[in-house]
């Protein structure tokens, strides 16, 4: 099981948790499951078989960029962060 | 019993003397002055360190961690200076020696020399807390006098940062923002109060600064930055930027701006109780389109009036940003370059994710694609 985290601006659409859990070994899969399990969270950061560009994804502190993307393994208790950017100083 | 100067004699039989040519002539060597702080204001060698001779077994592995390393050591006319160089034959260095007739010949035969810069009796005193930590020490605290940072928005985190560069002892302190202090920022904008309610937030901000260190040369832009702005005031010359601007355009000019003048910048971003960290250092590491090649859309990036935030958050924040901006400042520690900061309040937790320079950037990337100012709002609005 892969806990997600999930950012405050996001919240609402994963009925306002702050983790969720998933299952899969590689993002993909993560992202499959997620969406069935919170469909509202996952249209938002997965669509169409692709990870929205405005959000970031990171397999225990690694940006799936810079790995393999949506085949990025996962491993059994790793934390997949996602993360849109924020712009508020205020 | 033995005198002093058999002693003394004993111990110069027993180093290695050089005279200036010679010293001159080693390569890479380290010069230490090991006089007293009195004598070493009164001028001392270019390029020297100063270690006194008090302090020279405690210190020198410090400003000499190899052994091998070639040691020219001084004092006034040499006597200190062999004993100084027995003692660090003593400690295993093999290749440290003493200048023969010491500073006064050097100064007699019309060596260069230089006169150290110093902190006055007052910073003194001000800095006190600073010059006992090593790595700062006066020399750290000449480079913050010597700094210039540019604080992008005086609100959540211009506040704490503004307040504790300020304090550091940066010399010049930039503020760009074009907003009035009103009675929903004292929740949390520590740099405004009751009392300049109403007026320009830079202005509020100029006026706390200068009531904590009017050390500090406080420029004021009491405007928004943008494309038309962005180059004037970054030509004023800064070191560093400070971003904790409010919305994604001006995130996205910051970060343009600061690729192609290579300004680095100490990002911070907060939201209800969630804040991110980073410095985007540019070309050594990744910038802010590296990370966020675009924004969220609209829903998806609520602005603090509309979603809240904890009122100290931007004080950690903002805090963070400016140890970050600090040790830039003083060329000491690691910086937060290619690592982003998140932090949690309601959990207290810290966590970081590794970001990467990306070589497609299209601003930094190898073969950029964006070269010049874009319409950032439009940009932010797809």
């Amino acid at each position: 099981m892969t806990v997600v985290r999930v950012p405050p601006v996001l919240r609402t659409e994963a009925g306002g948790v702050r983790e969720v859990e998933a299952e899969g070994t590689t993002v993909r899969e993560v992202m499959e499951d997620l969406s069935r399990r919170v469909p509202a969270l996952g249209t938002r950061v997965y669509a169409g078989g692709e990870l929205q560009p405005f959000v970031n994804v990171y397999v225990d502190g690694e940006d799936v960029r810079t790995r393999d993307g949506l085949d990025t393994p996962v491993g059994n208790g790793s934390t997949v962060i996602l993360l849109p950017a924020m712009a508020g100083g205020c | 019993m033995t005198t002093y100067r058999e002693l003394l004699q004993r111990t110069k039989s027993e180093i290695s003397e050089l005279d200036a040519r010679a010293a001159e002539d080693l390569e890479g060597a380290l010069w230490i002055d090991i006089r007293e702080a009195d004598e070493w204001q009164e001028g001392h060698l270019p390029g020297a360190v100063h270690v006194p001779r008090g302090h020279l077994e405690s210190r020198i592995e410090g400003v000499a961690p190899e052994k091998d390393t070639p040691i020219v050591l001084y004092c006034a006319a040499a006597n200190r200076s062999a004993f100084a160089a027995k003692t660090l034959g003593e400690l295993g260095y093999t290749n440290a020696h003493s200048l023969v007739g010491g500073f006064t010949d050097w100064k007699r035969n019309g060596g260069e020399i230089v006169m150290p810069r110093t902190l006055s009796p007052e910073r003194r005193t001000r800095y006190s807390r600073h010059l006992l930590i090593p790595e700062i020490g006066e020399a750290g605290q000449l480079k913050l006098l010597d700094s210039k940072v540019l604080l992008i928005g005086a609100g959540g985190l211009g506040s704490p940062a503004s307040l504790y560069l300020a304090a550091a002892g940066i010399g010049r302190i930039g503020i760009i923002d074009a907003d009035i202090v009103d009675e929903t920022n004292l929740q949390r904008q520590v740099a405004h109060s009751l009392d300049t309610l109403g007026t320009p937030k830079v202005d509020s901000a100029k006026r706390a600064i200068e009531a904590l260190n009017p050390d500090v040369d406080v420029v004021t832009y009491r405007e928004r930055l943008t494309s038309e702005n962005v180059e004037r005031i970054l030509g004023d010359g800064w070191d560093l930027i400070l971003d904790g601007a409010d919305n994604f355009p001006t995130r996205y000019l910051v970060n343009d701006a600061s690729v192609w003048h290579g300004i680095p910048v100490v990002h911070g971003s907060i939201y209800r109780f969630e804040g991110q960290v980073t410095v985007f250092s540019p070309h050594q590491g990744p910038c802010y389109r590296c990370l966020f090649p675009e924004p969220p859309p609209a829903e998806l990036a609520p602005s603090c009036a509309e979603g809240g935030v904890l009122g100290i958050l931007p004080g950690i924040i903002g805090s963070l940003q400016t140890n970050e901006a600090i040790k830039l400042a003083a060329g000491i520690g690691e910086p937060l370059v290619g690592r982003l900061l998140l932090f949690d309040a309601l959990s207290t937790e810290f966590s970081e994710v590794r970001i990467e320079r990306n070589p497609d950037c299209p601003v930094c990337g190898d073969h950029p694609t964006i070269t010049e100012y874009i319409d950032y709002v439009e940009f932010c609005a797809r």
